[in-house]
């Protein structure tokens, strides 16, 4: 796939794939063996017809391989580029093991945006049944929840929180690895089929709970996991420090990449240092290098091989010039008189027999202590469910980790009441809280049609 | 949806008042409480605190001072315009209950946002007593609504221009002097950052419970940015959906004055670019109807 070269896609926010031609995508596609049982299907979370998709892409029928994707997935111009396909459908393409599997994701890509500018959509006819669902949270969960129940009838209303639809894809997910037209084109799809979106409406705060419960027949909980986890050290306070969240809020949601043309403001130092090693570390890492940042540094307490981000995100950020930290985790931070961070201490750190994650276990090394000089630092540590709304919903049942338990069905433990994505599994993937949401629905549908 | 302004008012050369349609935040904000509002797809999101609701007429009163580009762009706009979003109401309301004698502090533009938390407490059957200030007899808002909603109003300017010639915590503490620490039950303080700081303090030595609405910045509102942090007896807590009420002993107010800067110049930026583009504006305006072309 051709990119943007790296020197000049640090100077914009546009795409950094180019995304393919149409030839191209057809000679792409040609190199399909078509494999016998089609592992590339079996490891798709949403279990998509990849080889037919292929073939009607050999073919040169490019609305006929849109629906095929759209059958099970209904965003493919998303999951096409933020899919981790390396652990899925491309991680078990014979080709996959001289690194040159079939490139599935970009196929998807490629079909999704040729139907987005031709207006190409599903068309289906809603018979209307009486039941009305309620549907909290705009990102992936909530969208596939919505689209598929809608599609069968039901009176749909999606609650959001924030200004725009689309959660974690609008507010996390930067332009450059996702544009957001992808995202507001799919997004606008849920009102075309009727389901009714409130944005501005936080759940546990604006409504409750329990008027949901009162006023809906069900309720699918796709709240995500949005708040940011802090490291808890000294220092936290000072300008300049900022959770990933935050971060990105301001850059991809408010659009702060335009300040001056966009009002909300980000404050971006020349050295940034970002905590953690997942791909929302990368994406800020990123977006720090594209507002300015002359050196970014990745910190990570374990090493390369065991972070938890996708190989495509690092090898991009380290074209991009980042710089990965290695077995360092951070001390504390210190400011100036006015409050502004100067310095991070860290700690060298080793790695030790393997913990719960399977993953070498990190360990402080005694009198490791060093300085860094930094001016931004960026806390990518994970993100956990609002407290906010389980609070107000204290009847879920939570596990430790503050995450709803579901049995098979994506049923809590309340009648009526099904979750998935994020705040069920914690940081997890779009593609696995799409088949979350679309499992929900199949449940909620069999819940509804027993009850009447 | 949008947000009509019905209403729009100059309280003085800093402050303004809009009443805006907002059926969802009049149905149920309650005192202590804020909103989020946009201005258009390219605004900001500005929490505003809110002065008075009407259920009947669906709209909510929202008083603020106009500090940067974002709120000087919102001074500008007229009754009949709209504004893009409005979220809300968000943060915990105040625990309103009998508690006895009550004193409010508002200073600056918190004057607005205590108002509604005056007649709260007066409607629990509390003896409120209130103390406003402002730098100068020009800025004070609200006295005469304040001063209906409350038992007893005391009035302090930093000039002296009008009322007590000083600062409302000056007053704060000689009411407390000329009562006992038992008879006063609770003080409430919004304002300044730095004038609830020293409010605290006046309180502190006599183990008075005191609570300060904090106005930190924020993005989101929800919980998510964790942006409007502050450290609430060395625990990190979020203003939005913590507070925006926290104890004020508890508080460490330096650290929330510090933090209020954090982009002070991206805003002098933006509050310079924005005048700018505005007298150009004017210019363009003023020549195309000199000669005539311009309708």
């Amino acid at each position: 796939m051709r990119e943007q070269p790296s020197e000049k896609r640090i100077q914009n926010f546009d795409s950094v794939p180019y995304g393919y031609t149409k030839e191209e995508v057809i000679q792409e596609a040609r190199r399909c063996i078509q494999c016998e049982g089609g592992p590339c299907e079996t490891h798709c979370p949403v279990s998509m017809n990849i080889k037919k998709m292929i073939r009607e892409i050999v073919r040169g029928r490019f609305e006929e391989a849109f629906f095929t994707m759209k059958k099970d997935n209904p965003v493919p111009g998303i999951t096409g580029r933020v899919c981790p396909q390396e652990s899925q459908c491309e991680g078990v393409c014979p080709f996959h093991q001289t690194k040159n599997g079939i490139n599935i994701g970009k196929l998807e890509a490629f079909v999704a945006d040729w139907a987005m500018e031709r207006g190409i959509k599903e068309e289906f006819h809603i018979k209307e049944k009486p039941q009305k669902i309620a549907v909290i949270g705009s990102g992936p969960a909530g969208i596939s929840c919505a689209v598929d129940l809608r599609k069968w009838g039901y009176k749909v209303t999606l609650f959001e929180a924030l200004h725009k639809a689309g959660g974690v894809l609008q507010y996390g997910i930067p332009e450059f690895r996702l544009p957001k037209k992808v995202v507001d084109y799919e997004v606008s799809y849920l009102s075309e089929v009727g389901v009714d979106v409130r944005l501005n409406t936080f759940v546990g705060q604006n409504i409750t709970f329990e008027e949901l419960r009162r006023d809906y027949d069900a309720v699918f909980i796709g709240t995500g996991a949005g708040a940011p986890l802090f490291l808890r050290i000294a220092g936290e306070e000072l300008k300049g420090v900022y959770s990933a969240n935050e971060f990105l809020i301001r850059v991809n949601l408010m659009k702060s990449y335009r300040f001056l043309e966009y009002d909300t403001p980000i404050v971006c130092g020349k050295r940034v240092g970002v905590i953690g090693a997942g791909n929302v570390a990368m994406d800020a890492a990123r977006c720090a290098r594209r507002l300015g940042a002359e050196e970014v540094h990745i910190i990570y307490r374990r090493t390369q091989k065991e972070s938890p981000a996708r190989e495509e995100e690092i090898q991009h950020a380290l074209e991009e010039g980042v710089w990965l930290k290695e077995l360092v985790s951070p001390k504390k931070a210190e400011g100036s008189s006015e409050g502004w961070l100067e310095e991070l201490e860290l700690y060298r750190m080793k790695l030790t027999e393997a913990d719960q994650s399977g993953r070498p276990r990190p360990v402080k090394i005694e009198d490791s202590e060093f300085r860094m000089e930094l001016n931004t630092l960026i806390e990518a540590l994970g993100t956990t469910p609002n407290r906010l709304f389980l609070n107000r919903a204290s009847e879920l049942e939570v596990n430790q980790r503050q995450l709803i338990e579901v049995d098979e069905n994506m049923k809590t433990n309340i009648e009526g009441i099904y979750a998935g994505g994020d705040a069920i599994r914690g940081n997890a993937t779009v593609i696995l809280a799409l088949g979350d949401g679309r499992k929900a629905a199949q449940a909620i549908h069999e819940y509804l049609s027993e009850e009447s | 949806m949008n947000h009509p302004i019905v209403k729009k008012k100059k309280l003085n050369h800093l402050n303004y008042l809009i009443r805006v349609k907002a059926p969802q935040v009049a149905e149920r904000f309650q005192a202590g409480q804020f909103v989020i509002i946009r201005m258009h797809e390219k605004g900001e999101r500005i929490p505003l605190t809110v002065a008075e609701v009407n259920k009947k007429e669906e709209t909510i009163t929202l008083v603020f001072q106009v500090v940067g580009k974002s709120t000087l762009e919102l001074s500008s706009m007229k009754a009949g315009e709209a504004l893009l979003n409005v979220v809300g109401p968000l943060g915990n309301p105040t625990k309103i209950k009998k508690i006895g004698r009550v004193i409010c502090v508002g200073g600056g533009t918190g004057i607005a946002c205590i108002y509604p938390i005056i007649k709260a407490m007066g409607r629990a059957g509390n003896e409120v007593t209130s103390v406003i200030g402002a730098q100068t007899a020009s800025l004070l808002i609200l006295e005469d609504e304040i001063k209906k909603a409350s038992h007893q109003t005391f009035v302090a300017t930093d000039d002296g221009s009008r009322g007590y010639h000083g600062f409302v915590t000056d007053i704060l503490k000689r009411l407390i002097h000329e009562s006992t620490a038992k008879e006063i039950g609770e003080v409430i303080l919004i304002g300044p950052a730095p004038m609830m700081k020293v409010g605290a303090e006046v309180t502190r030595p006599y183990g008075i419970k005191t609570l300060a609405s904090l106005n930190t910045i924020m993005v989101d509102g929800t919980g998510m940015c964790g942006g409007c942090r502050v450290f609430v007896n060395g625990e990190m807590s979020l203003t939005c959906i913590d507070g925006p009420e926290f104890d004020a002993h508890e508080v460490n107010f330096d650290e929330v004055i510090r933090r209020l800067d954090m982009f002070k110049e991206k805003e002098k930026l933006a509050l310079e670019n924005y005048k700018k583009k505005e007298k150009n504006h004017e210019n363009r305006w003023k020549k195309g109807s000199h000669e005539g072309t311009a309708f």
